[in-house]
């Protein structure tokens, strides 16, 4: 074991450090507009602000494997970011087919078009990214 | 006032995105240029800030809400800055796309701002 292979591979050089930027920026979006509607109108759509809160801790986590670096974390963001590109397209879909379920809009509605479809991208991106970062440290 | 502060600060910002954006098509990291650049338009959302806040004091009420209105005022104000140190942590055209992207963050934190206040 030399000392180059203890140091976790930097999942942050080049593109990564782009990914870390959108995914802090959808944290703050998200923890902070479910923490605001939870605090005030919680009972006007109960199911859409959870959601949000959820989104916006998957966000943290990721955006937290990323900065970390290493093996075990580009592990954990992938299945992080299959975690979230699952709910981005269940919870899209879900307020396509059943609206009314959803009085208010969530960071994931209509697979995140208030967003511009940054929450759809941002997963596929990361994961192609991620996919790379393998090859790239065990080249 | 605010609203042509928002107006500037958000034109401001898509300046920044595009000369950040035009530095990493020459594959270029940001330079000492780009961060005076991003000074300029931290200090405007800074201005911002405090405008924003000195009108709720005398009383005026956000459209949305006023905790929504704060909330986005700091938004706005840390994108530039945080995207910045990316950018010195990151010395490579990625650097500069990151502060590009914080640039268009922010123009449309800016037309959300607009929207929160009433115009």
């Amino acid at each position: 074991m030399t000392a180059v292979q203890d140091k976790p591979a930097r999942l942050i050089s080049g593109p990564g450090m782009l990914l870390v930027w959108f995914y802090g920026v959808m944290v703050v979006g998200a923890l902070s507009r479910s923490v605001y509607q939870i605090a005030t109108e919680f009972d006007r759509a109960p199911l859409a602000y959870t959601l949000s809160a959820v989104a916006g801790v998957v966000y943290a986590f990721i955006t937290y494997t990323l900065v970390r670096g290493g093996e075990t974390a580009r592990r954990a963001a992938l299945v992080c970011c299959a975690a979230e590109l699952a709910g981005v397209l269940i919870v899209g879909t879900w307020t396509l087919v059943e609206p009314s379920a959803f009085p208010d809009a969530t960071v994931w509605s209509e697979y995140g078009m208030g967003y511009v479809f940054i929450p759809v991208l941002l997963p596929l991106s990361a994961m192609y990214w991620l996919r790379r970062a393998r090859e790239r440290n065990s080249a | 006032m605010l609203n042509a502060l928002m107006l500037v600060t958000g034109v401001a910002a898509l300046l920044l995105a595009a000369w950040c954006g035009w530095a990493a098509y020459r594959d270029q990291p940001t330079k000492d240029w780009h961060f005076i650049g991003m000074a300029v338009v931290s200090v405007l959302a800074l201005v911002q800030l405090v405008a924003g806040i000195v009108q709720l004091a005398r009383g005026e009420k956000p459209e949305q809400g006023t905790t929504i209105f704060v909330a986005y005022l700091l938004g706005s104000f840390a994108c530039v800055p945080a995207a910045g140190l990316m950018s010195l942590a990151e010395r490579t055209r990625w650097g500069s796309v990151t502060v590009a992207a914080a640039g268009v963050v922010l123009a449309v934190l800016e037309v959300r701002l607009y929207d929160i206040w009433g115009g």
